[in-house]
């Protein structure tokens, strides 16, 4: 639950609706010459019940969390990830590190972040395996016939641009926050399952014990803290890059410029904001 | 949370090829099957008895009231399977307070609640009216009470009236097919608006839903005109039987070539879930869906109703026939919804490799629940039977005007 609390506490006017200096810029315009106060009232009015509600939302917290908080603006930000997957050398510290951080159910049934192995052999034939989710490594095959090439892919979600899991959400429990992060709301989420019906890369589960959608959130209880994923962190290649998608200095961006990037199934429209370079035609 | 950790363990031995991990556990099982399922058959119970007051085939009127009973019973039951399956029946009511209008689920709770409140209510309230206004005075006990209560203080017995109730019944069933169809082509819509699922995929998919909705509606109407009429010891109408064969009929032709359709388009396409689609048919689905959906579900009642609708067959051999083959077309609708929801699920999205669906005998989701969402809309048929008679004799003639 912490992640989405966080969410919810970084941004509590703007889930409601409330405008910003930008959405308010625009519409003001008519109303110069009308008055010279009329626009500072106006906006005065407007933040007023958004004063209220980050006033309310953040009464009981201690002062020191409420700035840290407030701190945190999600539209300044917007998060990718990018895998390089040349780089993966499929030691699955990633998957366990996940695991630990998040409190996923350590049964490997439920994953937010795994690692596939795809082993191309001399035939042509393709075999894809992630027993344990990647946990612990990759034992050698032990098949006779000759091997052509092998690869690891580290997959999570994607944090689709344009998610089909938060359409398909009948409540929106499940919604992109501002900084292009899909959430899920674990106090709203009715269990319906529709969304992980609805992923096409099968990056969601239904946490047993609280019966709702959970999924990878890049870490959001880190991130809005400045702090990287704990899969990034802990990935001794730097296989995995985090990074803002926009901003000129991210890590992330740099290797947007230096490579050839792919996403996962492009041809669905999802928009995935995990891009991946090196990656061969049979991941999918 | 440790058995249902055992049975995905146990899964994982069945799986072939590669399935994403988060794969192992099959998410909507027996009671997603059996929501589409009851609501196919309130929505061609309805359509049914829409063909008498909209399309004039008098031939169908025994079966008219029985029909709208029918369609009622069972769309009472249609959410509750829905709401078992919830991870958190107790948020449900989320979907009517803060809908999230881009999901095709989110309309669901106004779907049902326009089709339950505004056409089926009404329309039975309508065509009933006069007679719960007579049967109250005759009635005693509990049921007199009851019916007085359903008259809603409207006891009008004047000409006119009962002139209104029939315009009105008239108006609301005009309504009444788009909303059928509506309600049946939105649970189409759940499944073929998937991008995700290459078998559910389908712009297809809500029509087709539709008339294997129209082909159950009027095969358990006949199957419940039947066996009533023998329970009461009264004469079948053949007339009736004859005409509900035939549309069954022509609506399981439709079925067939609407499900055909769908079936080659995949084929030609031949996209990249063709491959994976075709071994998840010859080996997972071989039974329900060769064996079950078309050639016992779907070819068998085809040619049991040709030979005995268009044969010269004693009339106890062909509503014998009528009998069977509406039984089979119950078993292949049921079948098709099974190969819809679970069949869409036993392929990876990775299109790599085949999982396993293992139905439980008990708890929330285990077949003697599954099999208790499907007795309950016969039980409350019953009582309405028992409150509404829908039978021909049971109607006060001195009201009709």
């Amino acid at each position: 639950m912490r992640e989405a609390r966080d969410s919810d506490g970084a941004m509590p006017s703007e889930s409601q609706g409330c405008p910003g200096p930008g959405a308010t810029g625009g519409s003001a315009a008519p109303c110069e010459g009308q008055g010279p106060h009329r626009r500072e009232v106006l906006l005065s009015l407007l933040k007023l019940p958004c004063s209220l509600a980050v006033l309310s939302a953040f009464g009981g917290a201690p002062a020191a969390e409420e700035a840290k908080q407030e701190a945190y603006d999600s539209s300044a930000h917007y998060y990718g990830m990018g895998i390089q997957v040349d780089h993966c050398i499929g030691c699955g510290r990633c998957a366990e590190a996940c695991k630990t951080e998040n409190d996923v159910p350590k049964v490997p049934f439920f994953f937010r972040t795994w690692i596939e192995r795809y082993t191309v052999y001399e035939d042509g034939e393709t075999l894809v395996d992630s027993p344990e989710g990647g946990i612990g490594g990759f034992k050698p095959q032990e098949s006779e016939r000759r091997v052509f090439r092998s690869f690891f892919v580290p997959k999570l979600c994607n944090h689709c641009d344009n998610p089909p899991c938060v359409q398909v959400c009948p409540v929106g429990a499940t919604f992109k926050s501002r900084d292009g992060v899909v959430l899920v709301d674990r106090d709203y989420c009715i269990g319906c399952r529709y969304c992980i019906q609805a992923c096409p890369y099968g990056a969601r589960y239904l946490d047993p014990r609280t019966k709702t959608a959970d999924k990878c959130t890049f870490c959001y209880h880190r991130i809005t803290k400045g702090l990287l994923p704990a899969c990034v962190e802990v990935c001794p290649t730097q296989a995995r890059v985090f990074g803002e998608v926009h901003s000129a200095a991210s890590p992330l961006r740099r290797l947007m410029r230096t490579s050839t990037l792919q996403v996962l199934k492009p041809y669905l429209n999802t928009e995935p904001k995990v891009f991946y370079s090196q990656l061969d035609r049979e991941v999918r | 949370m440790e058995e249902l950790y055992r049975q995905l363990a146990s899964n994982l031995n069945h799986v072939t090829g590669f399935i994403y991990p988060n794969e192992v556990e099959l998410h909507w099982g027996l009671l997603v099957v059996i929501y589409p399922y009851v609501t196919g058959l309130v929505a061609g119970a309805f359509i049914l008895a829409s063909l008498e007051k909209v399309f004039r085939v008098k031939e169908v009127e025994p079966t008219y009231r029985l029909a709208m009973l029918t369609a009622l019973a069972f769309l009472i039951v249609a959410p509750l399977p829905l709401l078992a399956h919830l991870g958190h029946p107790e948020r449900s009511f989320e979907i009517f307070l803060t809908p999230h209008l881009a999901s095709a689920m989110a309309m669901f709770g106004f779907v049902y609640a326009w089709y339950l409140m505004v056409v089926l209510l009404i329309e039975i309230w309508f065509e009933y009216r006069a007679d719960i206004v007579i049967w109250s005075r005759q009635a005693t006990g509990l049921r007199k009470w009851i019916l007085r209560i359903l008259t809603l203080g409207s006891m009008d017995l004047s000409p006119q009236s009962v002139r209104f109730d029939r315009k009105a019944v008239h108006a609301i069933t005009i309504v009444g097919i788009p909303s059928a169809f509506l309600l049946h082509g939105y649970v189409g819509f759940i499944f073929g608006s998937v991008k995700a699922n290459p078998w559910w995929s389908s712009v297809l998919m809500p029509i087709v839903f539709l008339f294997s909705a129209i082909v159950s509606g009027i095969s358990l109407v006949l199957i419940l005109y039947y066996v009533s009429t023998l329970l009461r010891g009264k004469e079948i109408d053949m007339t009736c039987m004859n005409k509900l064969a035939s549309f069954l009929f022509y609506a399981l032709v439709l079925d067939l070539s609407l499900e055909l359709l769908d079936f080659i388009h995949r084929l030609y396409e031949s996209e990249e879930s063709i491959s994976i689609l075709r071994e998840l048919i010859a080996s997972k689905l071989f039974i329900s869906l060769t064996i079950v959906q078309i050639i016992l579900g779907t070819l068998g009642p085809l040619a049991i109703l040709a030979i005995a609708r268009f044969s010269n067959l004693p009339s106890e051999l062909k509503r014998l026939g009528y009998l069977v083959a509406a039984g089979l077309v119950q078993v292949g609708i049921f079948s098709t919804r099974w190969n819809v929801v679970i069949g869409g699920q036993l392929f990876s999205k990775s299109l790599r490799g085949l999982t396993v669906y293992k139905m439980q005998l008990s708890g929330a989701e285990g077949l003697f629940s599954g099999l208790a969402f499907l007795i309950a809309p016969l039980v409350i048929l019953y009582i309405l039977v028992k409150l509404l008679p829908p039978w021909t004799e049971a109607r006060n003639r001195q009201v009709e005007p």
